[in-house]
């Protein structure tokens, strides 16, 4: 019970390129603007930046570095603004590089949960209990 | 690609206790706030703050009989939640598809 619950998306792909080439894809900011979204990222944990697109609510997200291991593990608060703090939930996004003979297996896990568990986030890290097939078992009973 | 219901429905259900009460319902079926809170462990009038807060993400209905208020699952209401991991999926998807040409034009 002690642990943080989440609902969460995990998308996978092998690219045929070195993971320190996808590395700056991930942590250059005209480089992100690129693939992703305009912001002002650095690469420190603490910082905080926006993305900014203009079909987003408030056409930005509030986000802030949470974990940075060079050419392995990237990870960043990915805040939906609200006028309503109710609804201002943040999600985490996290992306983990592992080399392979042929390139990088690139894994980005995007979890969303209550803006109290960040602390909790940060002491747990990865590894979480994956909610949505549960609750797909929870819909295939209840039907 | 942001969508507000899906993030009161992550707030409701990212109690463990609530989660469990709602989880509870959708296998049981129909049931009033004692049968609830009887193996529960919790009390009362924390189950009944629980289901409040579940009624108000729409995940429970309450129904009146008598003196009695009967409480059930309503789980389409998770509907939302598939909606925004498959939206978030196409999204991570698209990206990756951009993240792949931009690879392909960078140099070593």
């Amino acid at each position: 019970m002690s642990k943080p619950d989440t609902l969460s998306v995990v998308i996978e792909r092998e690219f045929s390129h070195q993971p320190e080439k996808i590395w700056r894809a991930l942590t250059q900011p005209h480089l992100i603007a690129e693939w992703l979204m305009k912001n002002d990222f650095a690469p420190a944990v603490g910082h905080r930046f926006n993305f900014r697109e203009d079909y987003l609510p408030n056409g930005a997200l509030d986000c802030e570095v949470l974990a940075v291991e060079p050419n392995k593990l990237l990870s960043y608060t990915w805040g939906s603004t609200s006028d309503n703090p109710a609804f201002a939930v943040q999600n985490i996004v996290t992306f983990t590089l592992t080399p392979t003979a042929t390139g990088t297996h690139l894994r980005v896990e995007q979890a969303g949960f209550r803006p109290e568990q960040q602390q909790a986030y940060q002491g747990a890290k990865y590894g979480w209990p994956r909610f949505l097939d549960k609750l797909d078992q929870t819909l295939a009973k209840a039907n | 690609m942001a969508t507000r219901a899906p993030d009161l429905i992550f707030k409701t259900l990212g109690d463990p206790t609530r989660r469990a009460i709602f989880e509870r319902l959708c296998r049981d079926g129909e049931m009033t706030v004692w049968k609830i809170t009887a193996p529960s462990g919790v009390s009362q009038p924390a189950v009944s703050k629980h289901l409040g807060a579940l009624k108000l993400a729409g995940l429970v209905k309450d129904r009146r009989e008598g003196r009695e208020t009967h409480y059930s699952a309503q789980p389409q209401a998770l509907a939302s939640l598939t909606d925004w991991a498959r939206q978030m999926t196409d999204f991570w998807e698209r990206k990756f598809d951009n993240l792949e040409d931009l690879l392909n034009r960078m140099d070593q």
